[in-house]
């Protein structure tokens, strides 16, 4: 506590600014809740269990000449598994929404309902400091997340391994943190959203949980659905009239976040990957199957990362406004 | 006269068509401690809201210690501090770091926050329980703490919205103390809000009457006797022995306007307090006088006179204005 309080007030003399007190008291308070705690166990459990399975093969995987992604040793890390348990980037691709959920459900609803909301707002501080605050708190605490379990997998592999890390290997791997952060606080801010929007903390975070479950299950069944029956039959139509309606398919599926997580995380993982669309036998004619570098990789993922970016910063927009607009008293 | 530091010219709120607070003028002078006396719903909390800027009025405007409350609300909360009705704490933080955390949001130094904040516990007596979770405080305690959380900004209007809801009298008693102990000797201003009139005559210097958003009258509590029982501010109940005779109903009295006699009690009130006179004259014709009781009248009968005539007023409206069934009648 000592140490943390020298931290933040040494920029700015022994007067801290609100939003930084704020954001202070609400980092304590995530890293003290239990459903934090219990998540952050999760997600270490699954990582150290996704670690185990690649360490075991991960010698079959960079002696398979077939691969043109063998010499990425650190990232066959993250991506090697025998199939009995799923890559560490499906496992966030899971459990990263139940993080951001948890985080922010009750973000605004329960100061309101325990009565501290207004308390604070008679304080002399900015409205928006508050959801500022709370915004950066669970990001930080994300962040810290994230990169510290990205690193000692790195450092871990180094010493297990003795094998040197490509630069752009580690870049490859921060831009993954960097997507799974974003990845979370999309559903951190779809979260924040629907705690200002509702005044039960259950009915919102219900609410976040059914959103996250029509994404994750029901969506692309209904997406489906709805080829089956809109669509004609896919043996009677020429290749390209199939590539045209595929492209179509895949616009639909690519509104789910999950799906534009999944897609960016295995491009930036898997540097063989070229295309996250169909391609035509012309289009693959004289490609040599070799990595992709690693700015041609961020190139094919960055519509996916734009659209996770617009999707968060349109949560939060949403909810800054509605926020600041309503009505305080309980 | 001095500078008011509470000023509100022509404060209205409108909620849809309901009108909250209507066209409010009052002004509250340095020191004072003002209640402000209303049944619930009448836009005591609403009011309060406008002052601190949380809440923008339809019209008019709210000014504290000089300070437009609704276009600076930063200003005026550094100077003001504010208890809601149903004041709140982080139940799982003691009550110590709650009180450091809004100390620190007022900007008061990382060094000396600590020490403020178990001052203020000290002041407000509550330093048994300055490492208890919050979560775990009673009503009375969770009052006091909200009180040392408004004077942990050192503000000077603090207002409290129904700061004795929910105490037991005991609690209330205590609690009433404090806010005048405080009041006399840092000359802090209050302002607070309440239906239980016995309560604010304890403490307030001047009061409001505040009913369906409007300021029925407002002043000490001897100002307002007078205004509403201005026919006969002063009545004298005298008990003989003996039922008077009905001959004496000329009552040969100076200065008494009604004479009323049921049995042998007699009640006479006039303009002036001529208890004297009167004991002198029954004693004069030979009545066997065995007591003589003047009637004060308290916030009780000041409130339901005002609420009464009001109710009378409103009546007719609220119906229109609020009956489902009447709607759907209509239609």
């Amino acid at each position: 506590m000592k140490s943390q309080a020298g931290l933040f007030s040494a920029n700015s003399k022994s007067i801290s600014s609100p939003f930084l007190v704020m954001m202070r008291k609400e980092v304590a308070d995530q890293l003290h809740s239990l459903r934090f705690i219990i998540l952050a166990a999760l997600i270490l459990l699954t990582f150290f269990g996704s670690m185990y399975v690649s360490m075991a093969n991960i010698s079959k995987a960079i002696s398979n000449s077939h691969d043109p992604d063998r010499l990425f040793l650190y990232l066959k890390l993250l991506t090697t598994t025998d199939g009995s348990l799923p890559p560490f980037h499906i496992f966030v691709g899971f459990l990263g929404p139940l993080l951001g959920i948890s985080l922010g459900f009750d973000a605004i609803n329960s100061e309101q309902s325990n009565g501290t909301l207004i308390r604070l707002m008679a304080q002399p501080v900015y409205r928006d400091s508050l959801i500022n605050a709370k915004f950066v708190a669970s990001l930080i605490v994300i962040s810290a997340l994230f990169l510290s379990l990205n690193l000692l997998m790195i450092g871990g592999g180094l010493i297990i391994t003795g094998v040197r890390i490509e630069p752009s290997e580690f870049i490859r791997i921060l831009c993954f943190v960097v997507l799974s952060i974003i990845y979370v606080s999309f559903w951190l801010n779809l979260s924040i959203l629907l705690s200002v929007k509702f005044r039960q903390t259950a009915t919102s975070a219900l609410t976040a949980i059914a959103i996250w479950l029509f994404f994750t299950i029901f969506y692309q069944i209904l997406v489906n659905i709805i080829i089956k029956a809109v669509l004609p039959d896919p043996n009677l139509l020429s290749q390209e009239q199939l590539i045209s309606y595929n492209g179509i398919v895949m616009t639909f599926l690519r509104f789910v976040p999950s799906q534009l997580y999944t897609d960016a995380t295995t491009t930036l993982l898997m540097p063989s990957v070229r295309s996250l669309g169909p391609l035509t036998m012309e289009q693959m004619a004289g490609a040599i199957p070799s990595p992709l570098s690693l700015r041609e990789s961020l190139l094919v993922v960055w519509p996916q990362v734009s659209g996770l970016i617009a999707a968060t910063v349109v949560c939060f927009a949403v909810s800054y406004y509605i926020f600041m607009r309503r009505e305080i008293r309980t | 006269m001095e500078q008011p530091i509470i000023e509100m010219h022509g404060l209205t709120k409108h909620y849809g068509s309901f009108k909250a607070v209507d066209n409010l003028h009052l002004s509250i002078n340095k020191g004072e401690i003002f209640g402000l006396l209303g049944p619930n719903g009448a836009g005591k909390s609403t009011t309060i809201l406008m002052l601190l800027g949380l809440t923008i009025p339809t019209a008019g405007e709210a000014r504290i210690c000089g300070i437009n409350a609704s276009r600076k609300p930063i200003p005026v909360k550094r100077k003001v501090g504010y208890m809601p009705d149903n004041v709140g704490f982080y139940n799982e933080l003691t009550a110590l770091e709650n009180l450091i955390y809004i100390g620190r949001l007022n900007g008061i130094s990382e060094k000396e926050v600590k020490n403020v904040a178990r001052e203020m516990l000290v002041e407000v007596g509550l330093e048994a329980a300055i490492n208890k979770k919050a979560g775990t405080f009673s009503r009375g305690m969770k009052q006091r703490l909200g009180l040392a959380d408004v004077l942990i900004k050192q503000p000077e209007v603090i207002i409290l919205d129904e700061p004795t809801l929910g105490l037991d009298p005991a609690g209330v008693k205590d609690f009433l103390e404090l806010i005048r102990q405080l009041n006399q000797r840092q000359d802090l201003t209050v302002l607070l809000s309440s239906h239980h009139l016995h309560q604010v005559q304890q403490v307030c210097n001047r009061v409001g009457i505040f009913v369906g958003g409007h300021l029925l009258a407002e002043g000490n509590i001897e100002t307002l006797t007078s205004n509403l029982f201005k026919t006969a501010p002063h009545v004298v109940q005298v008990t003989l022995k003996t039922a008077v005779m009905p001959d004496v109903q000329q009552l040969q009295l100076p200065g008494a306007e009604k004479i009323i006699i049921n049995g042998d009690v007699v009640e006479i009130s006039g303009q002036e307090d001529i208890t004297p006179d009167i004991v002198r004259y029954f004693v004069h014709k030979g009545f066997d006088v065995t007591g003589v009781q003047k009637k004060t009248y308290g916030l009780d009968e000041i409130y339901q006179q005002y609420f009464e005539n009001n109710l009378k007023e409103n009546v007719p409206n609220e119906k229109s204005g609020r009956s489902f069934f009447g709607k759907f009648k209509k239609h």
